[in-house]
């Protein structure tokens, strides 16, 4: 990691380019690999000398809107790899179209490289301090960098007493762009300057705290941090709420106390328009610039949310801006204020004014309930309908009744359509009950004073009925959403827990989040040359090079990057890193169709969340490979191991007998000398034919060639090839002919059939029988071999298939090789089939059964066919 | 007068083996190393039959089954290693008369040559009838009898039984059968003939006694087993 060194200076002119070029120098004469990054001379020749002792790196011509613009070469100055490096104007801006949207981003770029950067930036355009600045100095910035890379920097004051800079200004030695000179005549004022400087002092003060700080805790000496102090600070969708955020960057520094921005997600935000959500995206990114955490709690009520947060993060203190709502909203409602003072006992709540006017609150809650037009057509229809109605029926009614009845289209309006319809039909039908009904009929004068109750009650149930039905409909709406959301998650989760592919995995993935967002998706994963498209939703696509920089950049970094991300959002995609444990393990990409942002601010809580499942699949993927290659490699230990014993062993206790039994020959042939050596010779063929077996199984190479074929062929065949070992047993294959073909490879059942006899025939004692049958009874395909042997240990038949199993106490001089069960095991689960080992339950001897599950099992082929 | 028989093998083992063999059985046994002396002493020798091993160092095997054939209508017999179907299909259809995988049962081997060497002076023409045991088929009429159990065959199984008894003792491949059986439709799946063999099987092999008469040649074809 390189370090950074900032030359902080109060305003424009105090000679922060000339100092840096002069530490520069300073470095290279001793030695130091120097460059410049990017300097801004402002043609000013004691700067310009300064910078011709340096190499310079060329700038990268960036055009935008039919202008040429030189930004500093990111890419260059990362393949030069210089020892240090000068970056001039930390707070700059870069063209669009650039890898980073801020230069403060390519020098943490450069950073991480290890390439260590002096930098030069003024205080006003610093995060936190921005608003004090502008507040007395009327001149706001727009480009600010976060103070959290003034924490990692070494700062250097660059200063010089107001008096004398304003004379250099005079002399016009300060370099002012053209359209800011008016503006900034006003900043350059005395007091101004002053004010600056003390707060450039103060800052760089409290970073060397900071770091002092830092470096306390990275020993472990502990201290003052413990004070546990945890700040949350309330913030909403209005302009002033990024004050908000700044102000709880200074509690926050001057406490040494961790922060959070809260963001209480209620009814109002599904009216929200898109400057609402940019702005309060534009919060959000703000506090986390400002190192801050960033919080979303769905509540149905602010005050609510805001207690349920505080009490589960504990926090100590609460920073929430000054209600811009009227006298009379307060008086209804109670103030939000007043009520987190008096239910959060032991928060310090505080309460600062929003900068702005609530502009759009006004107009927010104005869109949408004033209801439809429909709602008052109907409602129209209704009193009408119920004025017909009633007069029809009037002469068995009283007026009371009438009135009452009038209650009715005031209850349906003012459910059906809310507050304002529900007026509407209070007042319409307190008129029609006024001029059809009240003495004197015809006209809008009430006669009688206790008429008039009757018209403010319906008003009254207006008012109360749509208030009620509003607060239940937006309880079932916020119920409906939040049940939205976890269905969302929980669907996610499930499909994507029985999913054991990687491939069917991020096709999951991209599919599942395409349809939740309305989005295109892609998820990348690492391939050998950079990152592969591993799945996307919708048809296919190429990615450009700027997309797949962007999605690397996202991989290599852990970061977002792309469309609404500070990193290469010239991207018409957003890149979002999907991290397991320490490792990313993908990128997935987001895409709207119309190109613009893919993701409203609100949705990022629901992606995070599913990007977090999604990455607890995948990590789950990745354990199981491991622990499969894990156990594939003891497993093929364990077998070298004994492999070695048994080929040490088996063969050459054959080749000692045939090569003794060769040797006597000499002395005259007897019939049992030549038994012995065609015997042997035949036991070491098929242990080789074994070992040829078993490395194929071990290497994965059962080619696997599928035919149908008929199983009295196949025993026909091994009890062919294994006639040797069959020698003096009677033998009886009873195929029945009603057995169906079976979808197998010839060869592996081959081989398994010759194991199994050839295990029978070694075991069971000569002139007993071995029998080969086959069963096929309710849809259970069977054959068994079963012999009259010693049969089996009781209760560890199975481990018969175990790779270089023998039983203790079995006969040695029956030469097994502990090889042929384990291959009929392996290739029976790979055609898909099991085997069984059994003792009879008639007589002593073992029962071997190979079981031939219905897929393999081919039905009617060609039956009653041309044959 | 005793057949010739030329031995193809680079191993010098097997060649004596196959000498010694040969010779006890009153053949005339002669020897080569290589392919390239293997096609100059088959022109001069004029060998009755080939015993040829297919994994020759000079030469691909299935070449010089082409070559051998197009010298003289001489018997081939090929000898190859145990898991390679395809070649041996590949050499039968090149007009090689049999095989035996090594390693081979010299009694086997013996019986495979004296069967080819047979077939090559009697015209392969079907018998009526067909003997094996206690069983008798009578091809014209289509009747297996085993003791008093008789049986009638359709015509498949006829079509089928009649090309293997024409070549009794001798390996038929799949291809072979299915054209012969099915001629006319093309292509039919070889699990066709299987269930022909399965149905013939029931009729004319006793209970328990799986492949007594239809020897199945693995990936190859099927074998009608004679009486010797």
């Amino acid at each position: 990691m390189g370090r950074l060194k900032i030359f902080l200076g109060a305003a424009p002119g105090v000679g922060k380019t000339y100092d840096m070029l002069s530490d520069g120098a300073a470095r290279a004469r001793d030695g130091v690999d120097v460059v410049i990054g990017v300097v801004e001379t402002h043609g000013r020749a004691e700067t310009e000398a300064l910078v011709r002792g340096h190499e310079v790196m060329p700038r990268r011509a960036v055009s935008y809107e039919g202008r040429t613009l030189g930004e500093m070469d990111l890419d260059a100055i990362l393949a030069r790899a210089p020892r240090l490096v000068l970056v001039d104007e930390l707070a700059h801006t870069n063209a669009p179209g650039s890898r980073h949207a801020k230069r403060y981003q390519d020098v943490e770029e450069l950073l991480a490289a290890g390439i260590d950067v002096y930098s030069t930036l003024n205080i006003q355009h610093i995060e936190s301090l921005n608003d004090v600045v502008a507040s007395f100095t009327r001149v706001r910035v727009r480009e600010t960098v976060p103070d959290s890379i003034l924490e990692q920097a070494e700062i250097e004051v660059v200063d010089i007493p107001p008096d004398e800079l304003i004379e250099r200004l005079k002399a016009g030695k300060v370099y002012l762009p053209e359209e800011a000179t008016r503006a900034l005549s006003h900043f350059f004022s005395k007091s101004n300057l002053s004010a600056l400087r003390e707060l450039a002092l103060r800052r760089a003060a409290q970073a060397v705290d900071t770091q002092m700080l830092d470096h306390v805790r990275a020993l472990g000496v502990g201290g003052t941090w413990a004070g546990g102090e945890r700040i949350v600070v309330a913030i909403n969708e209005l302009p002033g709420a990024d004050g908000l955020v700044r102000a709880a960057k200074r509690s926050a520094d001057a406490l040494h106390a961790p922060w959070t921005a809260l963001y209480i997600e209620t009814q109002r935000a599904q009216s929200f328009g898109e400057a609402e959500h940019r702005r309060l995206a534009a919060t959000m990114n703000l506090a986390t610039q400002l190192g801050g955490n960033v919080a979303t709690e769905p509540a149905i009520a602010i005050v609510d949310g805001i207690k349920a947060y505080l009490q589960e993060a504990r926090a100590t203190q609460l920073i929430v801006g000054k209600s811009h709502r009227s006298r009379l909203f307060e008086l209804r409602h109670g103030s939000v204020v007043d009520r987190l003072v008096r239910e959060t006992p032991g928060v310090a709540v505080h309460v600062l004014p929003l900068d702005a006017p609530p502009v759009a609150s006004t107009r927010l809650r104005a869109r949408g309930a004033w209801g439809s037009r429909r709602g008052y057509l109907w409602t129209s229809a209704m009193v009408g309908a119920l004025t017909a109605a009633a007069s029809a029926l009037f002469h068995i009614l009283d007026l009371g009744n009438v009135a009452l009845l009038y209650l009715l289209p005031v209850m349906a309006a003012a459910t059906l359509f809310g507050l304002r319809t529900g007026l509407f039909a209070g007042i319409a039908s307190s008129l029609a009950y006024n001029f059809f009904f009240l003495p004197p009929t015809g006209t809008l004068t009430v006669s009688n004073p206790e008429n008039i109750i009757s018209i403010f009650v319906l008003l009254g149930v207006a008012i109360v009925t749509s208030q009620l039905t509003a607060r239940v409909r937006a309880q079932a709406d916020m119920a409906a959403a939040s049940a939205r959301t976890n269905a969302a998650l929980a669907g996610f989760l499930r499909r994507l827990t029985p999913i054991d592919d990687p491939i069917a995995l991020a096709r999951t993935i991209c599919e599942d989040i395409a349809r939740l967002f309305d989005l295109r998706t892609v998820v990348l994963v690492p391939g050998d040359t950079g990152l592969v498209v591993q799945a996307a939703s919708g048809p296919q696509f190429r990615f450009e090079t700027m997309e797949l920089a962007a999605a690397q950049w996202a991989f290599d970094n852990d970061m977002p990057t792309g469309k609404g991300s500070g990193t290469l959002a010239a991207s018409d995609w957003y890149f979002q890193p999907v991290r397991a444990g320490e490792k990313v393990q993908a990128v997935l990409g987001l895409a709207s169709d119309d190109g613009g942002n893919p993701l409203r601010p609100d949705q990022f809580p629901l992606l995070a969340s599913l990007v977090d499942q999604a990455a607890l699949a995948l990590e789950r993927l990745r354990l199981a490979e491991e622990m499969r290659d894990v156990e594939a490699v003891r497993t093929r230990d364990r077998l070298r191991a004994a492999l070695l014993s048994s080929v040490s062993h088996d063969l050459r206790t054959p080749l000692t007998a045939v090569m003794g039994a060769a040797a006597e020959l000499r002395h005259g042939a007897t019939p049992e000398l030549i038994g012995t050596i065609e015997g042997e010779a035949a036991r070491l063929n098929r242990f080789v034919a074994n070992l040829l077996d078993m490395a194929r199984v071990e290497a994965g190479a059962l080619n696997l060639k599928v035919e149908a074929i008929d199983l009295a062929d196949a025993v026909a065949a091994a009890a062919h090839d294994a006639r040797r070992s069959l020698e003096g047993h009677a033998i009886n294959l009873a195929v029945p002919p009603a057995m169906p073909l079976v979808k197998v490879d010839q060869q592996l059942l081959h081989h398994c059939l010759l194991n199994l006899l050839d295990n029978a025939g070694r075991y069971a004692d000569p002139a007993t029988p071995i029998v080969i049958e086959g069963t096929h009874n309710f849809g259970l395909l069977k054959l068994s071999v079963i012999d009259e042997g010693p049969g089996l240990p009781p209760g560890r038949e199975a481990e018969v298939f175990e790779t270089f199993r023998r039983f203790e106490g079995s006969d040695r001089a029956v030469g097994g090789t502990g090889l042929g069960l384990a291959i009929v095991k392996a290739f029976s689960e790979a055609m898909g089939m099991t085997v069984e080992a059994a003792n009879r339950t008639d007589r002593s001897g073992a029962h071997f059964t190979l079981c031939f599950p219905a897929a393999l099992i081919v039905r009617n082929a060609a039956e009653g066919n041309e044959i | 007068m005793s057949a010739r028989i030329l031995v193809v093998d680079d191993e010098l083992s097997i060649r004596r083996l196959l000498r010694n063999t040969l010779e006890r059985a009153g053949y005339e046994a002669i020897e080569a190393v290589d392919g390239r002396s293997a096609l100059a002493l088959a022109a001069i020798e004029k060998p009755n039959a080939v015993l040829l091993d297919l994994g020759l160092p000079d030469r691909d095997g299935l070449e010089l089954v082409q070559l051998l054939k197009k010298q003289g209508d001489t018997v081939i017999l090929v000898v190859s290693a145990r898991d390679a179907t395809d070649q041996k299909v590949a050499a039968l259809d090149l007009g090689a008369d049999d095989y035996v995988t090594k390693p081979f049962d010299s009694e086997e081997l013996l019986a495979r040559l004296r069967v080819a060497l047979r077939h090559r002076s009697l015209s392969e023409t079907a018998p009526k009838i067909y003997r094996k045991g206690e069983l008798e088929v009578d091809l014209d009429q289509r009747v297996a009898r085993r003791g008093d159990v008789e049986t009638h065959l359709t015509r498949k199984e006829h079509d089928v039984l009649a090309l293997l008894a024409a070549n009794v003792g001798r390996v038929v491949t799949h291809q072979r059968i299915l054209a012969a059986a099915w001629h006319g439709s093309e292509e039919a799946p070889v699990e066709y003939l299987r269930i022909v063999i399965r149905n013939l099987r029931q009729k004319i092999e006793a209970p328990g006694a799986v492949g007594s008469v239809i020897a199945n040649e693995l990936g190859v074809g099927y074998r009608l087993l004679g009486d010797g």
